[in-house]
């Protein structure tokens, strides 16, 4: 029998076409895929079948019954639950409190009771949670675990997981997986939202991709090769071929030594002696779990944040102590995590951001803005990055995330870096996109830069990076070359686990294979 | 029913009509308004925005306001930019008119108009320490401007009362708390001698092109924007925020001191209580009537300019309350602020709940 049944199912927004007769199929005890990139579709049609987002038009059909979702609470009676990309938790209450919170009257009057079937049920599908801990002492791993649980005192009938993986160590992933698998065998439907292949490959028995709002096709993923399956993400006219040649670098550019920095935000990670080369021509990457030290060590890199001078150095130059201007004036450009707001200024115009970081490249005079040399500026950013926008003129936010991600980029290629410090540089980004990101990230390497880029996409890493490390807690893994890392090591190291190893934190000069 | 539904993007034909239904709106509740006193409305509104200006002494006049209103508005949109939100003209206002009146009194013998520079510099730097004081605290203690502008609102006013009831008042003045009145050489120039014009409107119109021409083309008033508009990319991009509001706030002190001082060296001639009908307050509704744009603010200022006529034509003619300006100057910033919803939201009718919905509103992919 069908658990879930839904038949053109269409949802429009102002300005765009979420979903556009929607076909879903989920049996009972299935792990189903939801492809595609981002703006495909997928969470809209998530958000209509938990509730949250009323479609305009379709059939939904539960366990054989043509019913209409009123809302989260009503998905919840009929047995669906939902754990989002961003969790849900008070970081200040325990995780029994959390729990009880989203739990009806009569079940969370009784804490002991709840405390005990929150052991027993955590247990029984392998990811043990002690109910009395707090939620901030968690690991983002743990934290999820808590809002599966919490899905899974309910009566559950689908569980439907946002791009769950995006947030966990590789060896976290496989306890994931065999935490779904268990659940999937006692019946209970899984609908597993991701745009990594190769986790649906090895988790799903089905899946539906999704493109521009429509569904692209069904397939097994298991029989399907991943690059069918990627082609029916993107559509045909985008390269996926993206083989690099790994490389090994000329002349130290930067060098990092005892780098400690201690934020004043109390939240902020601390960065403790932190040792890094980066060389010349070759893509040095920084793999880790979110909150570890990278925007911290990103902020350091760009000069948001200061510190002694000779903790940092640009070729035999201190510039720890340089303000972002200096660092740019001497060859450093940054592309940050945050594209709006941060990277690019969202309600100004593509050609004001283009002034934004590129004032000195001569497109001042006397501090006059000389604003023909800024439009010959952005139009060849926008031309030469393939830029899609409706021009200079148009603000930033009216750009995707992935045309905005390579006009940023553009900019500060453009700027002829000597280092280059990226952090997430495909985060959220469509392939058509990505792959040209890549790309113009290797030309700029094979040019002589030195690039950093600070990533929690592990694939992404393989394919770039010429080294490789991990930081975790403020603290930064031995570096290896790409091809001497293993995928295990690397989450080892992303977990911390290289403190103890012998060799020194730091090797200058890495055993190239 | 209707219902808000937000804007895929901005509206920027409303962002320009929402002044204009804000003063529709104004004039309609003011003429309900005058309505409930008594009073046929048509008339009353006639008296109120038209007949001040039926000749050239009243045009005259409303230039007299003009000039105050745009050099604080000018000043100001230069924080807002940067959204700094300094409420301070007022107080600076009055320590430009408190510090330009005290150098005036020093030169009670002058001969020279030349005397009129240092004094007018004077009270512009009176203007911007004030407002440096209000920058310190925000830079080095973080204190919210908002708060302390106001605050300082007070006290600038306060030093101003204390000052004409005891060191600044004329001894031969009959104990009436007020400065003596100050040399015809420190006196601002008439454009003509039958108004009370001064040449102070030039100091506003100089201030708004001063300040558009940094805005629109400097890297100093790009930068400002940029602060104001994302505070997280003007550190990425290196900026120097501590400076930048620095620079902000003290223009915007120095441009409301000039004013000050401009408006006891011209129609007022001494030092009295209340040197401002609240021109750094009313400076405020301009700024945001006027899109933050430098023509806007012209044409804004010209219309609260009015309403300050407006309210004593209303006195004279109708034996109305002058505090109707007040009124008239909250109901435009009140409709203003309810129609720039309309900037980012729509109405739209509201649609049955309906799960066969037509499908020609669809946009193609």
């Amino acid at each position: 029998m069908n658990r879930l049944a839904l038949t053109g199912i269409s949802k429009q927004y102002p300005g765009c076409m979420a979903n556009d007769g929607v076909d879903l199929t989920v049996k009972q005890g299935e792990i189903h895929a939801l492809l595609g990139e981002n703006g495909a579709g997928k969470s809209t049609l998530m958000k209509i079948i938990y509730g949250v987002v009323k479609p305009d038009a379709g059939q939904f059909e539960w366990e054989g019954e043509s019913i209409s979702v009123s809302g989260p609470a009503h998905a919840r009676r009929l047995g669906i639950g939902m754990v989002f990309q961003h969790f849900s938790l008070f970081e200040t209450l325990t995780v029994a409190e959390n729990i009880a919170l989203s739990l009806p009257k009569d079940q969370s009057q009784d804490m002991t009771a709840l405390s005990n079937r929150i052991r027993e049920v955590s247990e029984h599908y392998g990811m043990a949670l002690d109910p009395q801990r707090f939620v901030h002492t968690l690991s983002v791993g743990e934290q999820q675990r808590v809002e599966i649980v919490r899905c899974l005192l309910q009566d559950i009938k689908l569980l439907i997981l946002d791009e769950p993986t995006s947030v966990l160590t590789p060896q976290e992933v496989k306890r994931l997986f065999a935490t779904l698998n268990k659940l999937a065998s006692e019946g209970c439907s899984i609908l597993f939202i991701s745009h990594k292949l190769d986790e649906v490959t090895e988790l799903c028995h089905n899946a539906t991709i999704l493109r521009g709002g429509k569904v692209s096709g069904h397939c097994d993923p298991q029989a399907v090769s991943s690059h069918d399956i990627a082609r029916m993400m993107v559509g045909d006219d985008t390269p996926l071929n993206q083989d690099f040649q790994k490389v090994e670098g000329g002349k130290v550019v930067l060098d990092i030594a005892d780098l400690n920095y201690q934020s004043e935000d109390p939240f902020a990670c601390t960065i403790k002696q932190l040792h890094l080369k980066v060389k010349g021509g070759e893509i040095l990457g920084i793999a880790g779990v979110a909150g570890n030290g990278q925007d911290e060590l990103m902020r350091l890199l760009s000069g948001e944040e200061t510190t002694s001078a000779d903790c940092i150095r640009l070729l035999d130059k201190n510039i720890g102590d340089l303000s972002p201007t200096a660092r740019r004036q001497l060859g450093f450009a940054f592309v940050p995590e945050e594209r709006l707001g941060r990277g690019a200024v969202p309600d100004m115009s593509l050609e004001q951001n283009t002034l934004l970081s590129s004032a000195h490249l001569g497109l001042l005079n006397k501090g006059w803005i000389r604003f023909d040399k800024v439009k010959a500026l952005g139009e060849h950013i926008l031309q030469k990055y393939k830029v899609k926008s409706a021009g200079l003129q148009a603000q930033a936010k009216s750009l995707s995330g992935g045309n905005l991600q390579k006009f940023i980029l553009g900019r500060e290629i453009e700027q002829n870096p000597k280092l280059l410090a990226c952090s997430h540089p495909t985060w959220g980004v469509d392939i058509g996109a990505a792959v040209l990101i890549r790309h113009a990230l290797i030309e700029l390497r094979d040019q002589g830069a030195a690039i950093v880029v600070i990533s929690e996409d592990i694939d992404e890493l393989y394919q770039i990076c010429d080294r490789l490390c991990a930081i975790c807690q403020g603290e930064i893994s031995p570096i290896k070359a790409t091809q001497d890392v293993s995928i295990e090591q690397l989450g080892q190291w992303m977990t911390g686990q290289f403190k103890d190893v012998t060799e020194p934190a730091v090797t200058s000069e890495p055993a190239y294979v | 029913m209707f219902k808000l539904e937000k804007r895929p993007f901005d509206s920027r034909t409303m962002a320009y009509c929402s002044p204009l239904i804000a003063f529709a709106l104004t004039l309609l509740f003011g003429g309900i308004l005058f309505a409930s006193l008594g009073h046929n409305p048509f008339t009353a509104l006639h008296t109120f925005f038209i007949l001040p200006l039926s000749d050239a002494y009243g045009l005259t006049e409303l230039g007299m306001k003009v000039a105050p209103l745009l050099l604080c508005a000018m000043g100001l949109s230069l924080c807002f930019k940067a959204k700094i939100w300094n409420i301070g003209a007022e107080g600076q206002f009055i320590m430009g008119g408190l510090g330009g009146g005290f150098m005036a009194l020093q030169f009670l013998d002058a001969e020279s108009s030349w005397v009129l520079i240092p004094i007018l510099l004077f009270g512009a730097l009176c203007g911007l320490a004030w407002a440096a004081l209000a920058a310190l605290l925000k830079t080095k203690f973080n204190a919210n401007e908002i708060l302390t502008t106001i605050m300082l609102n007070y006290i600038a006013l306060n030093a101003l009362l204390w000052a004409v009831h005891g060191p600044l008042k004329d001894p031969s003045g009959f104990n009436f708390p007020e400065s003596a009145m100050f040399a015809n050489a420190a006196i601002l120039p008439l454009l003509h001698e039958d108004y009370r014009l001064t040449i102070a409107i030039f100091f506003g119109l100089f201030a708004m092109v001063a300040i558009w021409t940094l805005i629109s083309r400097s890297w100093l008033g790009f930068q400002i924007q940029v602060l104001g508009e994302d505070k997280a990319a003007a550190r990425y991009a290196g900026f120097k925020e501590n400076a930048l509001i620095w620079f902000a706030l003290l223009v915007c002190g120095a441009l409301a001191g000039l004013a000050g001082v401009s408006e006891v060296t011209g129609p007022i001639g001494q030092l009295i209580p209340y040197i401002s009908p609240g021109y750094g307050y009313a400076a405020i509704i301009v700024v945001f009537l006027g899109r933050m744009h430098p023509l806007g603010i012209l044409f804004a200022s010209m219309l609260m300019g009015l309403t300050y006529m407006g309210g004593e034509m209303v006195q004279i003619e109708m034996s109305l309350p002058k505090s109707i300006t007040g009124l008239f100057q909250g109901m435009l910033l009140f409709f203003l602020l309810a129609s720039d919803l309309l900037i980012g939201y729509r109405i739209v009718k509201k649609a049955p709940a309906n799960i066969e919905a037509p499908t020609t509103n669809r946009v193609s992919a």
